[in-house]
């Protein structure tokens, strides 16, 4: 088995341009669920918009990127008001259910062929990152070794801006959370009756919440599509909403590294798994009764899942989390 | 009980609901209905200011749900009532809090996750780094957050907690949570002070603490109003006494004119507790119940009828 290849590609996948636009996402859904509590399961719909309002009125209007940006800021907003105005009120449960159902609704509606005029339908949209591919200063066609991987020019420097990105949004959110802002957050987090009886409007800073945490998303999901060059719905499914969850909750919920550790160890073990099977089928190193060459994705899935339980049921409080933390009944 | 004039009710409920000098908080006509159930339905109530007034009844009287009611966590169905002049109905609980009126609660809602000292930092009002856009900004709120530490500081050092400052609050005992709920209460600077239940759960030698830190803070100069079912406590430390039974304040006055009063004796004890309903005949029950004959189901004589109504 070539490990040296097994590994490169493992940390490739760990690391790149994908990997940092899944981190944003995350990172987004952190500030929900990790530091006031949301359980939002609709991170994919901010994801989604964030790539489809800024591509559509490329595309589709020939606008600029700079104004397509802030139209993708602002439906994001838009989106997050629609999500929260009716069900912040409620109890959580609720406001999990409508978000995981408006998720849905703008993946079928960009999936369908009534308004592929607009969105593309199942190709997706392409031909829009001609923004990105002029400010990148190297060659986008010229071959780089990374390892015993070699990715091209365009990838690299996504790669690159991409963890820039990942490092500002996490400073911005670290500044956020260590400010008298943050502390409200968290005291919803842990009993919103409390914080209201303490004169904090907690409606007010669930929505600011759900706002900060959502347009993160929207420029993560831009991310990851622009690193592949197409917006495409597929992309956008609710797994993207669940292995966004997988990763905060590995980094350790509430944490600011804990997107970026949680990415990292969620794609390597992922892709590591998934290269040892793959490779083991075709050298017949493993036994055809436990996997063939058949069904190698279904059995990876399993294994990396198992790995990533064992994590999670050792480490409940992530890989950073302080483990003082969950010594405490959390409801 | 109902005031219908055939229980023995009536002659205290006179004295219940009567005017103060100074009243802080003004409430007419408060009902709150949980489907067949009326909750609580209070005529007039005052409290007067820089007093300690304690809240007492039976349990399910509706205590805890007026104060809901009060405090904008609850909405009732009808009823006016008024703080400081501010008129509070339909004003929510966060409102009611900046106003000045802020309250505790029966189950302790410590912050868990939060050190002692984030815990009684979050309880401070007015604070500029609450604001979205300037939290990532450290030098518009730095100067604040010193000030609201040392604010925080003093009154740890007075409830005794200035050792457990840097601890998560969900190591906190009991008493202690009790202790750092009203700390941080305080740190809302609040006219009114509401405490549900604030003796439950708490060791003896924790509980004449607390009741010295109940007494400053009316010597202080605020009101505190607090539901309570000890009564050695509320004999101790209150200058006044609501009583509340089925919703209704049936009785107030001193603590020791209380403790006399019929209308108390039976919303604790029931009205008939001393006499053997099951050793009359059906119609002198009847007569002792006050009740309409046709009220009661002719084929049970059943002896545990009033305590059920």
């Amino acid at each position: 088995m070539n490990w040296e290849l097994i590994f490169w590609n493992a940390l490739y996948t760990a690391i790149n341009a994908a990997a940092a636009g899944y981190c944003i996402i995350a990172a987004g859904l952190n500030v929900h669920v990790g530091y006031t509590g949301l359980l939002n399961f609709g991170q994919a719909g901010f994801a989604a918009v964030g790539a489809y309002a800024f591509s559509i009125p490329i595309v589709e209007y020939g606008w600029s990127w700079y104004w397509a940006l802030p139209l993708m800021l602002v439906c994001s907003v838009g989106l997050a008001l629609l999500m929260g105005l009716p069900t912040l009120r409620l109890r959580a449960d609720y406001l999990a259910i409508v978000t995981i159902a408006i998720a849905e609704i703008i993946r079928l509606f960009l999936n369908s062929t009534r308004f592929t005029w607009l969105t593309g339908g199942t190709d997706g949209r392409n031909g829009w990152t001609g923004f990105f591919e002029d400010l990148n200063p190297i060659d986008n066609t010229a071959r780089y070794d990374l390892g015993a991987q070699s990715i091209d020019g365009y990838r690299l420097f996504m790669m690159i801006v991409g963890w820039c990105l990942v490092a500002l949004i996490s400073l911005f959110i670290w500044a956020l959370m260590r400010s008298p802002w943050g502390r409200v957050l968290k005291s919803i987090r842990e009993d919103e009756d409390a914080a209201r009886a303490l004169g904090k409007n907690v409606l007010g800073f669930k929505m600011q919440s759900l706002i900060i945490g959502g347009v993160i998303g929207s420029i993560g999901g831009l991310w990851l599509s622009a690193q592949k060059q197409s917006a495409q719905t597929g992309e956008f499914a609710t797994t993207l909403t669940f292995f966004a969850f997988l990763i905060i909750v590995l980094g350790g919920l509430g944490r600011v590294k804990g997107p970026i550790v949680g990415t990292i160890i969620f794609f390597f073990v992922i892709q590591f798994v998934d290269n040892i099977l793959e490779q083991g089928t075709r050298t017949e190193n493993i036994p055809e009764w436990i996997v063939d060459s058949n069904n190698f994705g279904v059995v990876k899935n399993i294994v990396a899942g198992l790995a990533l339980a064992l994590l999670v049921v050792f480490r409940p409080q992530g890989i950073f989390g302080d483990k003082r933390e969950q010594v405490f009944d959390v409801r | 009980m109902s005031a219908d004039g055939a229980t023995p009710v009536s002659s205290a409920a006179a004295a219940a609901g009567m005017r103060k000098d100074d009243p802080v908080l003004v409430a007419d006509g408060v009902v709150r209905r949980f489907g067949g159930l009326t909750a609580v339905n209070v005529d007039h109530v005052e409290v007067e200011s820089n007093r300690i007034t304690a809240l007492i009844g039976p349990n399910g009287a509706g205590k805890t749900t007026l104060f809901n009611l009060l405090t904008g966590f609850d909405t009732p169905d009808a009823g006016v009532w008024t703080f400081q002049g501010h008129d509070l109905a339909g004003v929510a609980a966060h409102k009611v809090a900046r106003l000045g009126m802020v309250r505790t609660f029966q189950l302790t809602k410590a912050l868990s996750r939060l050190t002692v000292m984030q815990n009684m930092r979050l309880g401070a009002t007015d604070q500029r780094g609450e604001r979205l856009w300037a939290g990532p900004f450290r030098w518009l709120w730095k100067d604040q957050e010193r000030e609201i530490t040392e604010r925080a500081d003093a009154l740890l050092e007075r409830f005794k907690l200035a050792h457990m400052r840097d601890e998560f609050a969900g190591s906190l005992s009991g008493g202690q949570r009790k202790l750092i709920e009203m700390a941080r209460a305080l740190m809302t600077d609040p006219k009114l002070i509401m405490l549900d239940e604030p003796m439950a759960g708490v060791n003896p030698a924790l509980k004449q603490s607390l009741l010295e830190h109940i007494t400053s803070l009316r010597d202080e100069g605020r009101t505190v109003l607090f539901v309570e079912h000890d009564m050695d406590m509320v004999h101790e430390i209150s200058d006044w006494v609501l009583v509340m039974a089925q919703g209704e304040l049936i009785a107030e006055g001193t603590a020791a004119d209380i403790s006399g009063t019929q209308a108390v004796i039976d919303a604790y004890l029931g009205a008939h507790h001393d006499v053997d309903l099951g050793a009359m005949s059906d119609a002198e029950a009847i007569a002792e119940l006050g009740l309409e004959a046709d009220v009661l189901d002719p084929a049970h004589d059943d002896p545990g009828q009033e305590d059920r109504r």
